[in-house]
């Protein structure tokens, strides 16, 4: 990846973390590294269960 | 360090004392608000270098060779390692809300020394280490929350006490920002509809992200920033139409019912239709409106106009009512420390963190960023007209019913100002009066309006950029709202459920449905309150609030001075316990000031005793209008009075167990903290 490319990517990681969507990516490496076994969760799958893991507990997380 | 790097410190510290010099010793002459930026950022980098590094080498000894939650629990979802650039935006973006940009423009009342210092101080001393220890304490024990923590530190009487206490931050702070909306968007069409646009717009979105492009967070923003942009230069027309106008012209009770019935809908519709986008939408506005302010100021360099202390340190002043000590020290809470900070800090950031290393920059440094939000928004109510800072802030209790009253009041507190300079300054931020929109939100909007224009667009685009400003501060405090509400369901489900074991099952319908509905009543009736309160109402909530969230705080650096006796560091437990001494002298000064004071302005008692009194006699003293008026205002106050007499008592109670467990853990001659192994096999 070229310097531009790697800025942008974090740009865009640190946007999707900041509401509370993780990287897809680093979700699909854990998967591949730990549990070839099992068949990972699909983009729409994965970002419906993380919209869901934000909101859906008392640690919703933000500040007044 | 080198020769080099120790003289660029010293010239750092020698900015800092100079810049702080002057901030502290002009009088008579505006100083540039630049001087403070100055001396503010030149205190935040010495704190970090130093401070924060003495804390994580010597107090915590913080080791980035131990395995974090991240690396021990790797999920690839709730439990990533993350780099720490990454992690840092999305912990500021947590902790960064409406309490830093409130407060500081209430306290401004007394001139702008005093709440900068105390932001300063408090945010070095209290603020970032409070939010420090609790994620150190947090990442150490696989990345349970405050409550939890509390219960396997301190016991599980102390961990329910503390529960309750969040609880009761929580409704108060919910309705504090409701209210603040309200005050906000009352009587203005413009403000109301480009608010209300985002409803559709967020259900809009949310549509998109769900079936047309599935978690495209990027896109959908953009999208909808245009939306957005497109609902604030359209609400000029429906506030100049005659038809469309009065759809969105409420008054404050009117829009009290509404924000109440909003918030009982929207937090138990389903997270992706109408939260999550707008979550979206309100997390980048509020980055970029934060970045844009900051740049603004560098840019106009504008000067202070504020004096440097008002007649208003010593009390008496018509924002809110006491002296300096202690309520300077309740009013700005975020921004110096919050201890609602300490369930962010608790919750998903200690689950993330790639390595120990890390956290310093995450906890400490996110903490300077929110106090440097604090400073700005201190300098933006400073480089107003003092006349008018006083005829948007002071209650129409105060100022009367229209410009002349008002501009003849606010001279007459010592800031002249003519009625034409009122009603031109409304006429330029496209609203029909500016007197009495208390709450520090509209100011705030005042002031960057100010900037923005002097930077893009000029006066013409004044009306534009306040709109805009009001805009981003009640979009996020609604999004507050709604996912309070939600947050606050569950946190009174877990309470409920030590009585009613039945409530502990967040997926039931009907238990979830009741607390959801406790909750808002809950906020709805402190909101009501203070919308009916003659006085304006911020006047009450915001010491509640302010009360209520340096108790937390006072909570959790309790916790962190149990933690670092257990840890047999008890010779550095000085670093926790001087801001927890000062947290709890300064909640419970105010709180047994609010609940005794003779003076019927500060003291909640006695305010009941006048107004009750004068009630036996059949008369109706003013602002009270009725008889019901009279009964009401003495009900509130005995309310109010219960909430504080809690307060003191949880106060109180974790003073009590933490000196017992510190006293306890000093007893036994090995560490007693209940961390996890620094070893444990990696998953």
């Amino acid at each position: 990846m070229t310097r531009t490319a790697r800025i942008i990517k974090a740009l865009r990681d640190t946007a999707r973390l900041m509401v509370g969507v993780p990287s897809y990516d680093a979700y699909r490496a854990h998967m591949a590294a730990h549990h070839p076994d099992r068949e990972p969760m699909s983009e729409r799958t994965f970002f419906r269960n993380r919209q869901d893991a934000r909101y859906g507990s008392a640690g919703g997380g933000r500040c007044c | 360090m080198t020769i080099i790097q120790k003289t660029g410190w010293a010239a750092m510290a020698a900015l800092a004392a100079g810049a702080l010099a002057v901030v502290a010793t002009s009088r008579g002459e505006q100083i540039n608000a630049l001087w403070i930026v100055a001396a503010a950022i030149s205190v935040y980098l010495i704190a970090y270098r130093f401070y924060a590094r003495f804390i994580a080498d010597r107090v915590l000894r913080i080791d980035p060779a131990r395995t974090t939650p991240a690396h021990r629990r790797a999920d690839g979802l709730d439990y990533v390692p993350t780099n720490r650039n990454i992690l840092f935006g999305h912990h500021f973006a947590a902790i960064a809300g409406a309490g830093p940009l409130v407060g500081p423009v209430l306290a401004a009342q007394m001139g702008y020394l005093p709440g900068t210092l105390w932001i300063l101080a408090g945010v070095v001393v209290a603020g970032a280490v409070q939010d420090f220890m609790i994620l150190f304490i947090s990442m150490r024990r696989d990345g349970r929350s405050l409550g939890e923590l509390i219960r396997m530190e301190m016991g599980t009487i102390p961990g329910t006490i503390a529960l309750f206490g969040a609880f009761m931050i929580m409704v108060i702070i919910l309705a504090v920002l409701a209210l603040i909306v309200v005050r906000a968007l009352a009587e203005s069409p413009w403000g109301l509809f480009t608010v209300a646009a985002t409803i559709p717009l967020a259900m809009l979105m949310g549509a998109y992200t769900r079936w047309i492009r599935p978690g495209r967070v990027g896109e959908v923003s953009a999208l909808g920033m245009i939306g957005l942009f497109a609902a604030i230069v359209f609400g000029a027309n429906v506030a100049a139409s005659p038809t469309l106008a009065p759809l969105f012209t409420y008054t404050p009770v009117q829009l009290c019912w509404i924000l109440i019935g909003y918030g009982a809908v929207a937090s138990v519709l389903p997270v992706w239709l109408l939260l999550a986008p707008r979550d979206y939408l309100s997390t980048f506005l509020k980055i970029g409106a934060i970045a844009a302010l900051a740049i603004g100021i560098a840019i106009m360099a504008p000067p202070l106009r504020m004096p440097a202390v008002t007649v208003f340190a010593g009390g008496g002043g018509p924002v809110w009512s006491g002296s300096l000590f202690p309520f300077l020290f309740i009013t700005i809470a975020c921004g110096a420390v919050s201890g609602f900070h300490a369930l962010i800090a608790s919750g998903t950031t200690p689950k993330l963190i790639a390595s120990e290393g890390d956290a310093p920059f995450i906890g400490y440094g996110a903490m300077l960023m929110e106090s440097f939000v604090a400073i700005m928004a201190l300098v933006g109510a400073s480089i107003l007209d003092p006349g008018i800072y006083f005829a948007m802030n002071s209650p129409a209790a105060v100022l009367g019913p229209d410009a002349l009253s008002a501009a003849a009041a606010v001279t007459a507190m010592g800031f002249p100002i003519d009625a034409a300079t009122l009603t031109q300054t409304a006429r330029d931020v496209g609203e029909a009066s500016i007197i009495s929109r208390t709450g520090g939100a509209p100011t705030l909007a005042v002031a960057m309006a100010q900037i923005f224009s002097h930077v893009i667009g000029g006066k013409a685009m004044m009306a534009f950029w306040y709109h805009f400003a009001i805009l981003f501060e009640a979009l996020f405090i609604l999004t507050a709202v709604d996912a309070g509400t939600r947050a606050g369901r569950f946190m009174l489900q877990d309470l409920l459920g030590l009585l009613v074991p039945r409530f502990r099952d967040t997926s039931a319908v009907a238990p979830g449905l009741v607390a959801t509905a406790l909750c808002v009543a809950a906020w709805g009736f402190f909101l009501y309150q203070g919308v009916t309160d003659p006085l304006g109402g911020v006047n009450t909530l915001w010491p509640l609030f302010g009360i209520s969230n340096q108790m937390l705080a006072a909570i959790a650096l309790t916790l962190a001075t149990v933690v670092l006796f257990r840890m047999k560091q008890h010779r550095f437990a000085w670093v926790t316990i001087v801001p927890a001494a000062w947290l709890i002298l300064c909640t419970t000064a105010a709180g047994l000031l609010k609940l005794f004071s003779a003076d019927p302005k500060v003291g909640f008692l006695s305010h009941a005793a006048k107004y009750g009194d004068a009630l036996s006699r059949g008369e109706v003293l003013a602002p009270a209008k009725s008889i019901g008026d009279m009964s009401r205002i003495v009900m509130n106050d005995r309310i109010d009075a219960g909430l504080c007499a809690i307060f003191l008592a949880v106060v109180a109670a974790i003073l009590f167990y933490g000196i017992r467990t510190c006293i306890a853990a000093r007893a036994v001659d090995r560490p007693t903290v209940s961390e996890l192994p620094a070893l444990a096999p990696a998953e």
